[in-house]
């Protein structure tokens, strides 16, 4: 359970969060607002309350790493990165810009806190389990967590890593589904339907649990660690709003991969000013 | 005399997993054919197999390497460097993460599995990814020498080995320097520069060659990337033809690695002896190499002809 005051923190955290995504994909005039919005309350939670790391040695061995498979939400990322001290909060705006340590889309050499290269949809679920596996093999104390979208689960490579994780008894292992039921050609449902997803994650040997994925209570709950070492990797399915907290973004499939010009940006941030 | 160049690899594997306890293994259902079986069993903790998914098996491995592991990934070439290709150019190849794949069943050998076992792209495909280093070996020996060369490069590697049993090149590993064309023997109207199991082809076309009064030079590239350009141009320079042989495509392998470094650096004639432009096919190895003019008298025909265009 969350402590007193720390909702009213963590909702502050997740506004400033979102205003920062906005400027950053209107400074650099493209990006990815919808898939970004949608994740602000996971990352909040994850980097503010529950995961162990030192933002001032990122490399720290015994720190709990999280994997963005959906790369596309990297200004989400590091603006999150950025508040909890990773770097100055005044890199951001450098964001898509030649020579920036923000790339496009997450760069583990380039920045700070950012622990796998991802972009390519599909890919970072088998790469957290590679680490929750070497964490295992070290007996290092470490948690792993993987963010990915509803629509990336229709990558076969997804469930090759789901497979595994089972197989391996990554307990070490929690899966946060972005599932905000959009993808880039319209509604994961139209385009091509990966779920129902407690089904399926169930039927692969995964713990899985459903959440609002925009209450912190309920994510914090979710996504703490378990108590007692476990061999069952789990599944949190976040049910989010894509373009969540800008009123003309909000479950508008338009604002998947777009950046709002000058007079947009400027009503989205006045529409977060509180 | 003729040995298993995978053989070699899963002993040297053995070897390097007693001294190096961070090397782990990945499979994807072929530890038999690529012979990591053997790894298997003596380190049952630090072997993965990944089943019949390649793609995850390669992204597993990316996870472990940025764990400070150092995963030695073993697949058929076919698979690793084209089922898994993306996921070796985003996950590994991208972060530069010290991941060694070490792909059997290189080249048409394969033999009668037929096109779809055999691969004739791999050396092209990794060689245009940043960060790579492409090793094909010429033996047993030098590939078991590797597997302790490559185990600390700062970046991912890319070894093909074979599955026939490869004629032996070198009696012991003395002659052998990381990264530079090892010359075989000396000579000055051509040089022959081989890879793989193409070596000891180019070293019987020199026998060929000896026999019509032609003194050919014959040099192994081993690493096609980063290639050795000093050796390369120096041997261009000093013979004035050359004649590259390769168990690959003519496109993207050796013959282009050599053809782009003299094109700009010192142009002279040559010929690429290597598999057209085609698909392989169902056939004992030997008749394959025959079939696909990657003999010792084919590549002597090519010395033939550019040591006539040098001198025209
Ligand atoms: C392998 C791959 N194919 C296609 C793309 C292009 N792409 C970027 S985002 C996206 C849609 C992702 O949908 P979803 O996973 O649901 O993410 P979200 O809606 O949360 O942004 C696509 C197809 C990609 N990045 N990688």
């Amino acid at each position: 359970m969350l402590k007193d005051g720390q909702l009213q923190f963590l909702q502050e955290k997740a506004r400033v969060v979102r205003r920062h995504v906005l400027r950053m994909i209107g400074l650099a005039g493209s990006g990815h607002p919808g898939g970004s919005l949608s994740c602000v309350e996971v990352l909040v939670t994850l980097y503010f309350t529950v995961m162990r790391i030192r933002p001032e040695d990122p490399g720290w061995p015994e720190r709990d790493r999280l994997v963005l498979s959906k790369g596309h939400a990297a200004p989400a990322l590091y603006a999150v990165l950025a508040e909890r001290g990773y770097f100055p909060v005044e890199e951001l705006w450098t964001l898509r810009k030649l020579g920036s340590r923000l790339q496009g889309h997450p760069d583990m050499r380039k920045t700070p806190g950012v622990e796998v290269c991802t972009g390519s949809l599909g890919q970072g679920l088998s790469q957290a389990v590679g680490m929750a596996l070497a964490g295992r093999m070290d007996g290092a104390d470490f948690h792993v967590y993987c963010l990915v979208g509803d629509g990336e689960c229709e990558e076969g490579q997804i469930w090759e890593a789901v497979m595994a994780a089972a197989h391996y008894r990554l307990g070490n292992l929690t899966v946060i589904l972005d599932h905000n039921g959009l993808q880039i050609d319209g509604p994961i449902r139209q385009v091509l339907c990966p779920e129902p997803f407690p089904e399926k994650w169930r039927a692969f040997g995964w713990e899985c649990v459903e959440v609002d994925g925009h209450d912190f209570g309920q994510l914090y709950d979710s996504l703490l660690r378990p108590e007692r070492p476990s061999s069952v990797p789990r599944v949190v399915v976040a049910h989010t709003v894509k373009g969540k907290g800008v009123s003309y973004m909000e479950n508008r499939v338009e604002w998947h991969g777009k950046a709002p010009g000058p007079e947009l940006l400027r009503i989205a941030l006045e529409e977060l000013e509180r | 005399m003729k040995r298993h160049t995978r053989d070699a690899y899963a002993e040297a594997l053995v070897e390097l997993g007693r001294k190096r306890p961070e090397v782990v293994v990945l499979d994807a259902d072929l530890s038999v054919s690529t012979r990591t079986a053997r790894f298997a069993e003596a380190f049952p903790d630090r072997f993965f197999n990944c089943g019949i998914a390649e793609q995850n098996m390669l992204g597993i491995a990316a996870g472990l390497a940025a764990s400070g592991k150092i995963p030695f990934v073993s697949t058929f070439a076919v698979f690793a460097s084209m089922r898994a290709c993306e996921q070796i150019r985003q996950s590994i190849a991208y972060p530069r993460l010290k991941v060694r794949v070490v792909a059997s069943h290189g080249g048409i050998t394969v033999g009668a599995d037929g096109a779809s076992h055999q691969c004739t792209e791999d050396a092209g495909v990794m060689r245009a990814i940043p960060n790579m280093t492409v090793v094909i070996p010429a033996d047993a020996t030098e590939t078991a020498w590797a597997v302790h060369q490559i185990v600390d490069i700062p970046g991912p590697v890319y070894m093909r080995l074979g599955r026939p049993a490869a004629p032996v090149v070198y009696p012991d590993a003395s002659r052998l320097r990381w990264g530079k064309v090892t010359l075989l023997r000396e000579g000055s109207d051509v040089v022959l520069l081989g890879t793989g199991i193409m070596v000891s082809r180019c070293l019987e076309a020199s026998a060929i060659l000896e026999a019509e009064g032609v003194e050919a030079a014959v040099g192994a590239v081993s690493v096609l990337k980063p290639l050795d350009e000093e050796s390369v141009v120096a041997l261009a320079r000093r013979c004035g033809a050359v004649v590259t042989a390769e168990e690959h495509s003519v496109i993207g392998g050796l013959g282009s690695a050599v053809c782009e470094c003299l094109a700009e650096r010192y142009p002279v004639p040559v010929r690429r002896v290597g598999i057209g432009d085609v698909f392989g096919q169902s056939g004992e190895p030997d008749q394959l190499l025959a079939h696909y003019g990657l003999t010792p008298e084919a590549i002597a025909e090519a010395a033939l002809e550019v040591i006539r265009r040098k001198q025209s």
